[in-house]
């Protein structure tokens, strides 16, 4: 027995360096390198060309009005269904909850373009039911008004989930000391959970505005072919016609992205701090209410605003995929599979996209489980005010909108590596890096909270045992929190496969993503097979979020982010 | 093995007062020690630092000759032959019964037949060989208790550590408890150290009681010792029961007192110094003659009543009665025995 120069909490001395060196790595040095260069830019007096440039404050005027307008939209669709479905006693609110929870994980250009097969003159869906607009009425979704429909719709399951987390964390016991005291059920409503869910809405609102400000996928295939632009769309079209000015000027645009989402994030911080009735009192199930003879007509409204929001989109998107040609007729007989061949087996570019999504994504969420499982571990048992830190250098990437965190990994790998003399822009590891910067938080949050959850006392008694740190990891600590690291996979797995907004600005010829693919084939007019594309995409994310459906059960709370 | 000795220990945290403060005592091989206080005094922290989860800020450690801990340098605790049962068991969710007692086995490398004779045989010892193969969350308080107990058993351990291993479990299980421990200890020969805030557990299982208050060591004795004779106020209201007097005293008087010394107490000359005298309830004995005092709470405790008598002097004394009294009823007591703090 040999006295050692270990520290107490029994973790090896390169734990902490490889935490901080690998937050430094995908969180610290791509967002340095992109503040840094829009503060030069400025001080040199390069953004004088951009900021009196009416394009731009046009579309920082865009972006405002579109996402706040997405955000009212998301408020009413998320709150309703918040509402209605916690407190109150629908029928199927499992499966009416999934369902509404759908648009968060479709990619929001699977989602444009199966509004754009709904509406219009040239929807086969309506022209199979003969309503189509005549030809030559404008499409109504390429407007201001018609992107933030879209962001509303698509964001919506944010302030569902907001609230819902409010409203069931709402200390059921005090309710019914409301109820006890004399209170109606409409009074212990208006007096009780209402004002005690309100932070639930606020932050729920912040959180869509900010999804609202750095969404790509719907601004781009709704706003630019009207010429609308917003600020993640001005940048990629910046980026598309390259010149001098051009690494100054997106530096800056992202710039004011990362504003504004910042000032969203910190009135959510700031409501949610107040939330600390949470500790008060047994929260558990909510109270549910009768709603008596209006359940039927309230059950009816939200299947219909589901038909409306989710399957009657979906139901075009199929529609335009198995249509012949765009704008052609559908019926049983003109009905053909040539879209899903031409997507899976003859077009090599779709091809090599599923490829790259799927490996890269399977890489990502396998090289980011080796970092969190470690990270994990230290944040659970580091104190306080080190955990805080650890959860927020890793969460900035995330939180900021993928357009911003591009800009900033252009930025960092234009020129060639120092040390290496190879430069990796262009190819598939920026993207991998960028995809491992973006989703470190959303592999790192389930893993620690599972590890949260563990009672040190587990590790303590491993240690008697005998058991050294690997042996621990191995025999103890991994098992125990492998269905939350199994979770944390599928999630960036799911997450990474559709993204778009992050390659969209970094992939080049042979490195296409799925969502590059979608939006380059409808780009280029190739409306069905950028639909049968969707459908598949679609499916991929129906499976994977039934999967970890299956999981949940043996998941800590919180780790779905669709159940609360 | 060898007695553990601690010396000088202490811990700071940081938060300006030390958790533990210069404690010195020393286990004899195969004692029984049972470390009490009132919440937050300390004793867990310095069972955490024998065990090796924290490293002393002042003093050492020592096994023997061996060095555990000091300030520099410290033996992690997979590498000290000590076992612990947690408050919360500590058993591991995802393996069997068997595999969470076998596991310090398969840590150092046991294998085969041995391991499992070995794992039968601690099973046996704690009465739960039918349960070898459940899982630890098919299992009731006691027995989640008793597997972690055979998990220490395995390995015959130098050191066995209890931190409040009774804390979550009810009041007849408890007792159930105290016997598998009594019966472990004896059949181990394990030091043992018994961390709790009850003293009447503590006074039942160990061979010594070390009482702290505040991070520091108040006294160690064998536990009829300290009930006779406790140091001090500190110890003397946390050890049984009874009441503390603050009396006049004169020099030169022992300690122990008996009912003509007490008496003179009570009819002091003037500016005698007040001492601190403990009463215990069950001298106190309701006589003809004696101090008056009147009845002021009269509680059944099933064996007998327990009663709180207000002196006429506004003192305040317990004591025993085999038959109920009423409140407010006026009464003379004779103190047959005191002790000075």
């Amino acid at each position: 027995m040999r006295a050692s120069r270990t520290k107490a909490n029994g973790q090896p001395h390169w734990l902490f360096v490889f935490v901080f060196a690998a937050l430094c790595l995908l969180s610290v040095l791509p967002l340095g390198r992109l503040a840094l260069t829009g503060a030069l830019s400025l001080a040199r007096g390069g953004g004088d060309g951009l900021l009196s440039d009416p394009a731009l404050w046009q579309a920082v005027w865009n972006t405002l009005t579109t996402s706040f307008l997405g955000m009212v939209v998301a408020v009413f669709l998320g709150g309703g269904f918040a509402l209605l479905l916690t407190l109150f006693d629908i029928r199927g609110r499992t499966l009416l909850g999934f369902l509404f929870m759908l648009p968060m994980m479709i990619p929001p250009q699977v989602t444009a373009l199966s509004w754009v097969g709904l509406t219009g003159p040239s929807s086969t869906l309506l022209k199979a039911v003969g309503l189509a607009p005549p030809l030559g009425t404008p499409q109504p979704l390429y407007s201001i008004g018609g992107i933030a429909l879209l962001l509303g719709v698509q964001n919506a399951p944010l302030v569902y989930l907001a609230l819902r987390a409010g409203l069931l964390a709402l200390p059921r016991d005090g309710m019914e000391a409301a109820r006890l005291a004399g209170a109606s059920a409409f009074q212990v409503m208006r007096d009780i959970i209402l004002p005690l869910a309100l932070p639930g809405f606020a932050a729920g609102a912040a959180m869509a505005f900010v999804s609202n400000v750095g969404n790509f996928g719907i601004p781009a295939i709704l706003g630019i072919p009207a010429s609308i632009y917003t600020l993640p769309t001005l940048i990629y079209a910046k980026f598309a016609s390259f010149g001098p000015s051009t690494f100054g000027d997106i530096s800056i645009l992202s710039g004011f992205i990362a504003l504004l989402s910042v000032a969203g994030l910190l009135v959510e911080e700031r409501v949610l701090k107040g939330r600390d009735y949470r500790i008060i009192g047994l929260s558990g199930r909510t109270a549910v209410f009768a709603l008596k003879g209006w359940r039927l007509p309230c059950e009816a409204l939200l299947v219909l605003l589901l038909v409306v929001i989710l399957i009657l989109p979906f139901a075009a998107l199929l529609a335009s995929s198995l249509a012949p040609a765009y704008g052609v007729p559908l019926t049983f007989k003109t009905a053909t599979f040539y879209a899903y061949e031409e997507v899976l087996l003859r077009q090599s570019i779709t091809r090599t996209a599923f490829q790259n999504s799927i490996v890269l994504s399977l890489a990502t969420a396998l090289g980011l489980l080796l970092v969190t499982v470690l990270m994990g571990y230290f944040v659970a048992r580091s104190s306080r005010r080190v955990a805080a830190l650890v959860a927020a250098l890793a969460d900035i990437p995330y939180a900021l909108p993928g357009i911003v965190l591009a800009v900033a990994c252009i930025l960092l790998f234009a020129a060639p590596l120092p040390f290496f003399g190879v430069s990796i822009y262009g190819t598939i590891w920026i993207l991998f890096f960028a995809y491992l910067s973006s989703f470190l938080a959303v592999s790192l949050r389930p893993i620690a909270s599972a590890f949260r959850q563990l009672d040190p006392s587990l590790e303590e008694a491993a240690r008697l045992s005998g058991a050294g740190f690997y042996r621990r990891l191995r025999d103890i600590l991994v098992p125990l929190v492998a269905p939350a690291a199994g979770a944390a996979v599928i999630l960036v797995f799911l997450i990474a496969c559709n993204e778009l907004t992050v390659s969209a600005l970094l992939w080049s010829a042979g490195t296409q993503t799925l969502g590059v693919a979608i939006y380059n084939l409808d780009d280029s007019g190739s409306f069905n097979l950028a639909s049968a594309l969707s459908v598949l995409v679609v499916a991929l994310v129906v499976v994977m979020m039934l999967l970890l459906e299956l999981l949940a059960k043996n998941l800590p709370k919180g780790v779905v982010p669709w159940r609360s | 093995m060898a007695k553990l000795i601690l010396n000088r220990l202490s811990k700071d945290f940081g938060t300006g007062r030390p958790a533990v403060d210069d404690v010195s005592l020393t286990i004899g091989d195969g004692g029984f020690l049972a470390l009490l206080g009132p919440s937050g005094c300390g004793k867990t922290t310095v069972l955490r630092m024998i065990a090796g989860f924290e490293q002393p800020t002042d003093g050492a450690i020592l096994l023997g000759e061996r060095v555990l801990a000091d300030a520099s340098a410290m033996v992690p605790p997979e590498r000290r032959n000590m076992a612990m049962v947690f408050q919360s068991y500590a058993l591991w969710p995802h393996m069997s019964v068997a595999e969470n007692v076998g596991y310090p086995l398969k840590v150092r490398g046991i294998t085969g037949e041995r391991r499992t004779a070995k794992i039968r045989e601690a099973l046996a010892a704690v009465r739960l060989e039918t349960y070898a193969d459940r899982r630890p969350a098919d299992l009731s308080g006691g027995q989640r208790q008793r597997v972690a107990l055979a998990r220490c058993l395995v390995t015959e351990p130098d050191v066995v550590l209890l931190d409040e291993p009774l804390a979550n479990l009810d009041r007849h299980l408890r007792q159930e408890m105290e016997e598998t421990f009594r019966e472990f200890h004896a059949r181990s020969r394990a030091t043992m150290i018994y961390v709790t805030h009850d003293q009447a557990e503590a006074m039942a299982l160990a061979t010594e009681v070390a009482v702290m208050s505040e991070g520091r060591l108040l006294q160690m004795a064998a536990p009829d010792e300290i009930y006779a004779r406790p140091q001090g106020r500190l110890v003397g209201g946390l050890i049984g029961q009874g009441a503390i007097l603050s009396l006049p005293w004169r020099e030169p008087m022992p300690r122990q007192l008996d009912w003509p010394a007490l008496q003179a107490c009570f009819h002091p000359q003037p500016g005698s110094p007040l001492a601190d005298i403990l009463v215990r309830p069950q001298d106190v004995v309701i006589s003809d003659e004696g101090l008056d005092a009147v009845v002021s709470a009269c509680v059944f405790e099933g064996e007998r009543h327990a009663l709180q008598l207000l002196l006429s002097d506004g003192r305040v004394l317990r004591a025993f009665s085999r038959r109920s009294v009423r409140v407010g009823d006026a009464l003379r007591v004779v103190l047959r025995s005191g002790w000075r703090l």
